[in-house]
């Protein structure tokens, strides 16, 4: 008898862990290119992230606009699907997986394009006398290729920039916003307002999980490199990213310390919620992407703000204007079988002027094709059209993709966490470190 | 009487010899795997399937496209020597089974001993301390961050109030596991119900006994109650520990909602906030395997929970004398 319970036992045991064991995925065809007769009545599968009701409302717009110009093209919308769905779904194809996918996550790039979870698209390009060069934006092109295969192209695009307050700005007699990074933390400093332990305003939350507050973006004002030309990690050895970390450490400290800072970070809302900390006036300047204008005015909090560039190191004010760019990526599956209309449908999202141009306006993104940026049909908002300079300026930057997707940028945040917090304090052997984790990393990725 | 009595035992009747293959031994042979086929069939497919399968990959570089090519024992190297989220997390997942597990079962025990002997209002707190454990985890897990809150929970509100020191919980890596603990003690109720269940079950009689032995109330738990008890407690602490290995939800979502970084314009995150002290062996199995597509890593660390919940679930059998105690 307790033989037999032991035995019960250890299925038991073993049961309820070979769910977790099960690992392993299907893989899909070999075959690529496009043999389906563009020209049959299909239904194709598109999934999408958006999920506020004007994104899907756009959304469905521009789906509809395709359709009714293609009426043997169907499409069967999915919306707020996350990218561990999408990876999962590409991996396993089969009758109910999407033939084209959008993703927020440009940093997954890399490795759909070298896994081929997406077909390169340079074939369909040159049939349809598309020129990407000239399409789009030299830094929306590198974010949605790796290493020559344009496996996805970008749809709509992001663009970070500050944002302030400007009744706070007035009462602290600030008649406009910094442009060096002396300005800012000056001006940070300025606007903050300490409440005993707490604080009843403060100027900027600089802490690396304050939202948008990420060591990429930061990152960014120095213009830095990533990766060498043998796609080894530089971060140990580019300057501008231990420039940015000391910068980021020493505003921290300025501000009242790390652990102030925390426990302040805890009481804000969802960031992207009505308590967003700048919607709610609990911070006085924050960076942040386009679509934090759009989510202001639709909320009618009457929050006087404005928009400027993020401020640049000083011994770089020439290059005032430019920021973080980055966007959606759509791409078609290696395992869709209807990639010719697939095509016609991610060509139409990605180049129609007038689709990308609506689209940008009902979501409150930047456009992301040339023509698109230039339209005089684009939100002439000023705080929109802040951000169009941004992604435009060619100073402006995005982070590379790699074979094992954004994998760096989060080694990278930990040195920026435990930098912050003072667990770290020898700055250059932490990056030596990370540097070295990525590699492997990489390595490990192959 | 010279009798000789002893009886000699006639010689046993020879058993009519069993053929191999015989129509009766083969139709006994088909009805038992009949009788097993379910059994069977659930444990290849669900057990031992995906164990040999796991190990299979574990020595490959696989990430979920085309075929898996053999790589040796690079996947093994990278997650024992170069992958900084193992030792952590294997660090936390140890903790909590020992941690958590114990203060579980003596919790219940003590509420199943408090509820049995109340004379007055035991339904209410029956339903009380039971009511938590129909709450689904990530539900409690967001009740439990906003309770804990260090800028604006009531806890440390009421803590500050009271001049204590208001801890930052699941902000903080030194109390992001204490309050793990304290949210896996609010749903104590499944154990509480077995405890009383058990406690119940005592002969009285026994009470009665050693009372008149001269037996105080602790001599009384730990002579009576105790060893009635050892098969339950067996039972608690090896459902606790196969429990805990898979405990992924509630660290996932405290992590995730006390960082403020719940995805959202295409960031990515790393579990384990703050600083991987909520990191536990199942999140890295998902987060190689299914976000970073290295199934073959993600392998290894599943056959280590594997192993260490085997010897964990030995060990405990083992000293516990099984689930129907030593006297079974």
């Amino acid at each position: 008898m307790r033989i037999t319970t032991k035995v019960r036992c250890a299925f038991g045991v073993t049961t309820a862990l070979a769910f977790t064991l099960s690992v392993a995925g299907c893989s899909g065809s070999d075959e690529g290119g496009a043999k389906d007769d563009p020209n049959a009545k299909v239904t194709i599968t598109f999934w999408h992230g958006w999920s506020a009701p004007n994104e899907v409302k756009a959304i469905q717009a521009n789906v509809a606009t395709f359709e009714k110009a293609n009426p043997n093209v169907h499409v069967n919308v999915v919306g707020n699907i996350t990218d561990d769905k999408i990876n999962q779904a590409l991996r396993a194809g089969g009758p109910k997986a999407p033939d084209v996918v959008s993703s927020f996550t440009t940093d997954n790039v890399g490795q759909l394009c070298s896994s081929k979870a997406f077909i390169d698209l340079a074939p369909f390009l040159k049939k349809s006398n598309v020129d990407p060069k000239t399409t789009f934006t030299a830094t929306q092109l590198e974010y949605t290729q790796f290493k020559g295969v344009q496996c996805s192209l970008p749809l709509l695009g992001d663009a970070y920039g500050l944002y302030y307050n400007k009744t706070m700005f007035a009462k602290a007699g600030i008649t406009r916003p910094p442009r060096t990074l002396s300005e800012f933390d000056a001006a940070a400093v300025k606007l903050t307002k300490s409440n005993g332990t707490g604080y009843s305003q403060l100027g900027f939350m600089p802490n690396y999980h304050g939202y948008e507050s990420t060591t990429t973006h930061f990152n960014a004002q120095w213009s830095p490199k990533y990766f060498d030309s043998n796609g080894k990690s530089s971060i140990a050895t580019d300057p501008g990213i231990k420039a940015s970390f000391l910068w980021q450490k020493g505003l921290v400290d300025k501000l009242g310390g790390y652990a102030k800072l925390e426990k302040y970070r805890t009481t804000f809302g969802d960031e992207f919620g009505s308590k967003n900390p700048f919607m709610t006036g609990q911070v006085a300047m924050a960076i942040d992407g386009e679509w934090r204008a759009g989510m202001i005015d639709d909320s009618h909090n009457g929050l006087q703000y404005g928009v400027a560039p993020f401020p640049v190191p000083d011994d770089q004010a020439a290059q005032y204007g430019k920021g973080y760019v980055s966007g959606t990526i759509i791409g078609i599956a290696r395992t869709s079988s209807k990639q010719n209309a697939a095509w016609r449908f991610v060509k139409y999202l990605t180049t129609d002027t007038k689709a990308v141009v609506d689209f940008a306006n009902a979501i409150h993104n930047v456009p992301s094709t040339q023509a698109a940026l230039a339209s005089p049909d684009v939100n002439q908002n000023p705080a929109f059209q802040t951000f169009i300079k941004i992604a435009s300026n060619p100073h402006s930057v995005t982070t590379p993709a790699s074979p094992n997707g954004g994998t760096y940028q989060l080694t990278l945040q930990d040195v920026g966490y435990a930098y912050e917090s003072g667990k770290l304090t020898d700055l250059p052997q932490g990056l030596g470190k990370a540097a070295k984790q990525i590699d492997t990393d990489i390595a490990q990725a192959r | 009487m010279s009798q000789n009595l002893a009886v000699r035992t006639p010689p046993r009747p020879a058993r009519p010899p069993v053929r191999k293959g015989s129509r009766r031994r083969r139709r006994e042979t088909l009805r038992n795997l009949a009788f097993l086929s379910p059994w069977l069939l659930g444990t290849g497919l669900f057990f031992f399937y995906p164990l040999v399968s796991s190990a299979y990959y574990s020595f490959t570089h696989y990430d979920g496209f085309g075929s898996p090519t053999f790589d040796g024992l690079s996947n093994w190297r990278f997650v024992f020597s170069d992958y900084p989220f193992f030792w952590p997390a294997l660090r936390n997942t140890l903790w909590l089974v020992v941690v958590m597990v114990t203060l579980r079962v003596i919790f219940g025990l003590g509420v199943g001993m408090l509820v049995i002997r109340l004379k007055r209002g035991a339904n209410l707190f029956r339903t009380l301390y039971y009511a938590p454990y129909l709450a689904p985890p990530v539900a409690s897990t967001l009740a439990f961050v906003f309770l804990l809150n260090p800028g604006t929970g009531p806890v440390n509100t009421i803590l500050g109030k009271v001049g204590l020191p208001e801890p930052a919980w699941f902000n903080d890596p030194a109390w992001s596991k204490p309050a793990l603990t304290l949210l896996a003690l609010w749903g104590i109720g499944d154990l509480m119900v077995i405890f009383m269940a058990s406690l119940l079950d005592v002969p009285k009689e026994q009470y009665e006994a050693a009372q008149l032995d001269g037996a105080g109330p602790f001599q009384q738990f730990r002579f009576v109650t105790l060893p009635h008890l050892r098969p339950i407690l067996t039972f608690a602490a090896v459902t606790g520990v196969i429990a805990t290995m898979q405990y992924y939800t509630e660290p996932l979502v405290a992590g995730q909602i006390a960082s403020g970084q719940i995805g959202g314009s295409g960031q990515q995150t790393e579990p384990g906030y703050p600083d991987k002290s909520t990191l536990t062996l199942p999140q890295l199995v998902y987060h190689l395997g299914f976000q970073r597509f290295d199934i073959g890593a993600a392998c290894v660390i599943a056959l280590v929970l594997f192993a260490l919940s085997m010897v964990f679930a030995a060990l405990l059998m083992r000293r516990g004398g099984g689930f129907l105690g030593n006297d079974a």
